[in-house]
């Protein structure tokens, strides 16, 4: 009857995985074989320069740093919204990429170019992201306890003010600095060393799996705190872990490729208009589906105006944008 | 009988205003109590003491001889639970993941398992709401919504059932057959504490009625005891008139 399936279209738990991990076969075979440059890979599989070279160097790489980000930028999404108990927070609302851009902006402006063999703009970013997660924890947290409003207030203020820093000190430098400024704040996806994504494999994939873990206590907590006390969570315990867990996931990926805009928005909305708001489906193909859908807009970015690239957070945008607003008109009263 | 939570002068502040003060009640299983007062007299404030929620400024919350609010939260859920006024949720969750979230403090895994199903669409089952379980829950009625949360209690499997005006948004029938069940579940062992405005259904139902009026404790027995014309003037401000049906309990009629 329809009147019992009223909003919540059942699709089973195992199709709707399998369908995300579909997506995320197709975007990745479609990020190693399409680019600005046509690849021969038969040539590239004996060894021949120069397509073995962009192949294993260029191509691999950076697929695989467009997987991880739009993954982590999703299932941070999940998480904030979970924990905040609003639709519409975003991997950065809590602060994490205001600090991770003041962090990589002071590194340019600044002239900084390596620390340590490491990228010294992603070392600062890294560095800005810690210091806001930290702050946040401290401003938010009242006599050892977390509330999700008071980490909300105080992620939205850092967030700004870390923002009129870096306008601050962007009108400060000269032309050629700011430009390197703002195409950082753009967002985009470069072929990174296998060092880099042995590192992130290793940051990430535990956090990956410690936010997976806990998705019975997300479905309480995305519900209220009081109802999840009541249940049985220890919810003050459960918004530093999921605080944490989200602000590492968004730092680690925006230290790299700068924010990428939508992703954490898109993706978890479109997935619980269709699978409902269980975190123990939402989590997996949010990070499935959020992986391919930046590795498709990378290779957009690559192969529309190629050989200029488009900073992937544009085409995130672009391509998110009118997409999601075909999403919500195309259901009656859909936006929820 | 076993006396669960024994409540020793306590007393909640919040800022500088004492919504409770030198309360002392001792509550034993199998018996199903109302809390009845006016807006404001701390009902609920009571109501989350016993639940753990909220901490006594003064004195103590004793659950099974420890602080209620100190519990281990999980092992405390095992054995009470708690139906607070209609949750909003800003997600799409269906009815059946809404019980199901009562299961947590059992939950040995990620996913329910053969028990956990059993509970929860015996649960369902209990407040007719079976019919609904793909339902999202944001767009049920506030009864029907009411009908879920006391599901999600149900499914929980608790020794204590605590809940904050449970009948406020049912109709009739529902009203009745919520406070037989509710009955019926003392008369297992639970015990039920019902904070609640409609004295008929609490004179008619409940064994024991606390009655409190500006954060203290004003009256505690049967109803015939509590249920007094002059009590009840005196705390509610309204003319009361309490007659008695066959069985011996008082029913009131009220006006200005």
């Amino acid at each position: 009857m329809e009147s019992e399936t009223l909003g919540v279209p059942r699709v089973s738990h195992g199709s709707a995985l399998a369908f995300c991990f579909l997506m995320l076969v197709v975007a990745t075979l479609a990020g190693i074989a399409f680019g600005s440059r046509t690849l021969n890979f038969v040539s590239a599989m004996q060894g021949l320069s120069p397509d073995h070279e962009i192949l294993v160097e260029l191509r691999v790489p950076r697929t695989l740093l467009a997987l991880w980000t739009g993954g982590s930028l999703a299932l941070a999404g999940v998480l904030f919204q979970a924990l905040l108990r609003n639709a519409l927070a975003t991997p950065y609302t809590l602060g994490v990429s205001g600090g991770a851009s003041l962090g990589a902006v002071l590194a340019i402006v600044f002239g900084w170019t390596a620390f340590a063999g490491l990228s010294a703009v992603s070392l600062a970013a890294c560095i800005g992201a810690g210091a806001v997660l930290i702050l946040n924890v401290v401003l938010a947290s009242n006599r050892g306890r977390l509330s999700s409003l008071s980490l909300l207030l105080a992620g939205i203020t850092i967030n700004s003010i870390c923002g009129a820093a870096i306008l601050f000190l962007s009108s400060l430098v000269g032309l050629l600095k700011s430009f390197a400024v703002t195409r950082w704040l753009m967002g985009g996806i470069d072929a990174p060393d296998y060092s880099t994504l042995i590192w992130l494999t290793a940051v990430l994939a535990p956090v990956c799996a410690v936010v997976f873990r806990y998705s019975r206590e997300w479905n309480l907590l995305s519900v209220g705190e009081t109802w999840a006390a009541a249940r049985g969570v220890s919810t003050s315990k459960m918004l530093l872990v999921g605080c944490l867990a989200g602000s590492i996931l968004t730092g680690a990926v925006t230290a790299l490729t700068g924010p990428i805009a939508f992703v954490g928005l898109i993706v978890p909305h479109a997935l619980r208009m269709w699978l409902g708001a269980d975190h123990r489906i939402l989590i997996p193909c949010s990070f499935l589906l959020g992986a391919a859908f930046v590795a498709l807009c990378d290779v957009f970015s690559r192969t529309i105006l190629a050989p200029v690239e488009i900073p992937v957070g544009v085409i995130t945008s672009l391509l998110g944008g009118p997409f999601f607003i075909w999403m919500l008109s195309s259901r009656r009263g859909g936006v929820s | 009988m076993k006396c669960l939570f024994e409540i020793r002068e306590a007393g909640v502040r919040y800022g500088s205003a004492d919504v409770l003060s030198n309360a002392s009640l001792k509550l034993y299983e199998s018996e199903f109590v109302a809390i009845a007062g006016p807006n404001g007299a701390g009902k609920s404030t009571l109501l989350s003491l016993i639940a753990g929620l909220a901490k006594p400024t003064f004195g103590q919350c004793l659950f099974e001889g420890h602080p209620a609010h100190g519990w281990n939260r999980r092992e405390f859920a095992r054995r009470v639970a708690v139906v607070l006024q209609t949750e909003p949720t800003a997600f799409p969750f269906t009815v059946s993941d809404v019980v199901a979230m009562g299961r947590l403090p059992h939950a040995t895994g990620l996913y329910e398992n053969g028990k956990d199903t059993v509970a929860i669409a015996e649960a369902l089952c209990a407040v007719e709401m079976e019919r609904f379980r793909h339902r999202d829950f944001r767009t049920l009625s506030s009864g029907e919504k009411q009908r879920v949360l006391l599901a999600a209690a149900l499914a929980q499997e608790p020794q204590v059932l605590l809940l904050d005006e449970p009948s406020s948004h049912l109709d009739l029938e529902h009203q009745l057959s919520l406070h037989r069940r509710l009955r019926e579940l003392s008369g297992k062992g639970l015990l039920v504490v019902s904070v609640t405005h409609d004295l008929n259904l609490a004179a008619a139902y409940a064994e024991r009625i606390v009655l409190l009026k500006e954060g203290t404790i004003r009256a505690d027995g049967p109803p015939s005891e509590v249920l007094s014309a002059d009590l009840l003037e005196a705390v509610f401000h309204v003319h009361v008139k309490v007659h008695q049906r066959a069985s011996g309990q008082p029913w009131m009629l009220y006006g200005e």
